[in-house]
């Protein structure tokens, strides 16, 4: 099973516009939502049924035993991450702990235990296609592990038969997204025609590159700037960076999302476009 | 105006923080703009500042000296995140350790010290009468949290108004930018989206008990999501800012919009106004 | 002399597992003997560097040779420290590869991945 992860490095570029568009023309039956910290594809495509729900844990935390601790201060003293405090007893920030241990290691009373913490919930759906998404609990780390939890619980559950299966992906170029990237087959980066979206287009392929992976690049809303629309394309080309085509900007786009519609359910320039968009994509050689 | 911090927040990516981050700071002048966005900072693009000082930021990684080393491998059975390996010696895997300094306290022969690794750095500049700090995480680096760190360090003291611009989402690099704030202005759209995403960081804003408005950007006729879960929600919403191919146009060629001949900056002065309002 | 496999049950006939650091489990094939034993791997719930705590398990329990289908960077690097061989696995069970290794069919794995990286948190 191949995997096309759609990326973006600047957030609001269209990944899941795009990846819900995909999975529509594909008629994937494997897909995934890696943007496990503002997961959105779900609201656009099919999933029915009930979701196998799984508990997600993340690194056990720091738990001080009050009645155990004889306020020494030498947790607090050796934490890197300001996780712990006292005021009248000590107590940890379970949004700053990283489970490292060593206030436990430190502590003269054995007051200190690591404990299991809820840190999201991953959700699958199954019936024709399967669905894999998580919602990390706010405040937690941004989750590398738990992004990798969905691309696996996808891959195990998905039919031997299934050719590609689709991954929206999340903003950014930090752990999510590295783990997100790690053993695709193809990174089809969404970018915008604007200072900030090159910006971001750049570091985003430097971060790919150095993982190895193959990457592929369309434009959204390419209408809205046309210079730096070129700009983009000539830095492609310059760079021997697949393009697989530009979508115009089209109101259809909010519309057809607010009615929990993928775009290519409407007969709208931004659709057509992205239809030769999927074309050109399908016939890059890592798929 | 004594100190405050507002912090520009959002859920949802692209809905206009930087827009409304970078606008205000200069609507303001005499200000501070502090971009916390360290994966994909863009303010710096707006401003092009004048760069006065760069520092660079740093993490701790374990050095181990393998004379000293007697191969008890208490420091691999120690660490939580599986950084350490002994093969014929210990191995360290730079990227995958959390710079916690355990190994270091748990070696019986004092055979580890550290080392700095470089994880990105902070340029503070001026661009007119507005202060810019941004912090620039290296690519391939997982977490730019201690980047952010020092950012907020930098202006613990710092006089007048300062606009943090957050990353999106609301996970742990969006707390640790929100922690300080006086106010939290929370940016949205009119999609679905938009308005899931504002629910989270709505919640999370809550969470740590911060007063907050909401912008509604790229307003178009017909339904807003957004709008209606501020109402039924009782959020109060500070500007509507339409869409606009001219602010659109203005934006994408970096442009700070207040700056240039931009015919709606009155939006940009009125929000502010109500800012200071919410803040006394 | 130990060699192992990761693989999804705890059976000679069961399929090759195709991760290497989060395989359920390990066959551990004693080649003197014929004898095998079963491994739990604990590496597998890791939150990050599953690899790496893999690769120490193996090692920890004196193998110098792993049949699998990939792995990454990291864990190569604990295994190459300690001088132990990785094969690349044919499709087939582990009993397959087995048989195939000791008929000195199988070539060394060349293809190291850059790794999943999940640096827990």
């Amino acid at each position: 099973m191949k995997q096309l992860l759609i990326i973006s490095g600047k957030g609001g570029t269209g990944k899941t516009t795009v990846a819900g568009a995909f999975i529509k023309l594909l008629q994937a039956r494997a897909y995934a939502d890696c943007d496990v910290d503002a997961p959105n594809l779900h609201l656009i495509v099919n999933h029915s049924g009930k979701a196998e729900k799984k508990e997600y844990h993340g690194l056990p935390k720091a738990h001080i035993a009050a009645n155990l601790c004889i306020k020494c201060g030498l947790c607090e003293q050796n934490c890197r991450f300001d996780a712990i405090h006292h005021g009248q007893s000590f107590y940890i920030d379970d949004y700053a702990c990283e489970g490292c241990g060593v206030c436990q290691y430190v502590c003269p009373a054995s007051a200190i235990s690591l404990r299991e913490k809820t840190a999201g919930e991953l959700m699958l759906y199954k019936n024709n296609s399967v669905f894999s998404t998580a919602q990390l609990k706010m405040g937690n780390g941004t989750s590398g592990m738990l992004v990798s939890e969905v691309k696996k619980q996808m891959k195990d559950a998905a039919a031997k038969d299934v050719t590609i299966a689709i991954i929206d992906g999340s903003p950014g170029i930090g752990c999510p997204v590295i783990a997100s990237l790690s053993g695709v087959d193809l990174a089809l980066i969404v970018t915008e025609p604007s200072i900030s979206g090159i910006s971001d287009l750049i570091r985003m392929i430097k971060t790919a590159r150095q993982l190895g992976t193959a990457i592929a690049v369309c434009i959204n809303k390419y209408d809205t700037n046309l210079k730096n629309t070129n700009t983009i394309e000539k830095y492609c080309s310059d760079n021997k960076i697949a393009f697989v085509g530009k979508i115009p900007y089209d109101k259809n786009a909010i519309t057809a999302i607010n009615d929990g519609k993928s775009i290519v359910d409407v007969d709208c320039p931004a659709a057509n476009a992205i239809k030769k968009v999927f074309n050109n994509t399908l016939i890059i050689k890592e798929l | 105006m004594a100190s405050k911090k507002i912090a520009i927040l959002s859920g949802k990516g692209g809905t206009g923080k930087t827009l409304i981050s970078v606008n205000l700071a200069a609507a303001e002048g005499n200000s501070y703009y502090v971009d916390c966005d360290v994966e994909e900072p863009n303010g710096h693009l707006f401003f092009k500042p004048q760069i006065i000082k760069k520092k660079n930021i740093f993490v701790k990684i374990p050095n181990i000296n393998n004379t000293l080393c007697n191969g008890c491998r208490d420091c691999v059975n120690f660490c939580k995140f599986n950084a350490l390996a002994y093969g014929k010696q210990v191995i360290v895997f730079e990227e995958v350790c959390h710079s916690c300094g355990g190994c270091m306290l748990v070696c019986p022969t004092q055979a580890i010290t550290e080392k700095d690794k470089l994880i990105g750095v902070i340029e503070e500049g001026i661009s007119g009468k507005v202060n810019t700090i941004t912090g620039i995480m290296n690519t391939g680096e997982v977490s730019g949290v201690p980047i952010i760190k020092e950012l907020l360090s930098i202006i613990k003291n710092a006089i007048g108004l300062i606009f943090i611009d957050c990353p999106p989402g609301s996970a742990c690099v969006v707390m640790e930018s929100v922690k300080d704030a006086d106010y939290c202005i929370l940016v949205t759209e009119p999609s679905v989206f938009g308005a899931h995403n504002l629910d989270m960081v709505y919640q999370l804003v809550s969470l740590f008990g911060k007063k907050c408005g909401v912008v509604l950007n790229k307003c178009e006729a017909g339904y807003n999501p957004s709008e209606d879960f501020c109402t039924k929600n009782n959020i109060e919403i500070l500007a509507k800012i339409p869409f606009d191919k001219n602010l659109c146009s203005l934006n994408s060629n970096g442009k700070v919009a207040v700056r240039e001949n931009y015919v709606n900056k009155d939006l940009f002065y009125s929000l502010l106004n109500k800012v200071k309002e919410n803040i006394k | 002399m130990r060699v192992a496999i990761p693989i999804n049950q705890r059976d000679i006939k069961s399929e090759v597992y195709p991760s290497f650091g989060r395989a359920p489990y390990y066959l551990m094939y004693e080649t003197n003997d014929r004898t095998s034993i079963f491994l739990d791997n604990t590496a597998a719930l890791s939150a990050g560097g599953a690899g790496i705590k893999a690769a120490q398990l193996l090692l920890d329990n004196d193998v110098k040779v792993i049949i699998a289908p990939r792995y990454g960077e990291n864990a190569a690097k604990v295994l190459a420290d300690a001088n132990v061989v990785v094969y690349k696995n044919i499709v087939g069970s582990a009993e397959d590869n087995i048989k195939a290794y000791e008929n000195k069919e199988l070539n060394v794995l060349a293809d190291i991945h850059s790794g999943h990286h999940s640096n827990g948190k």
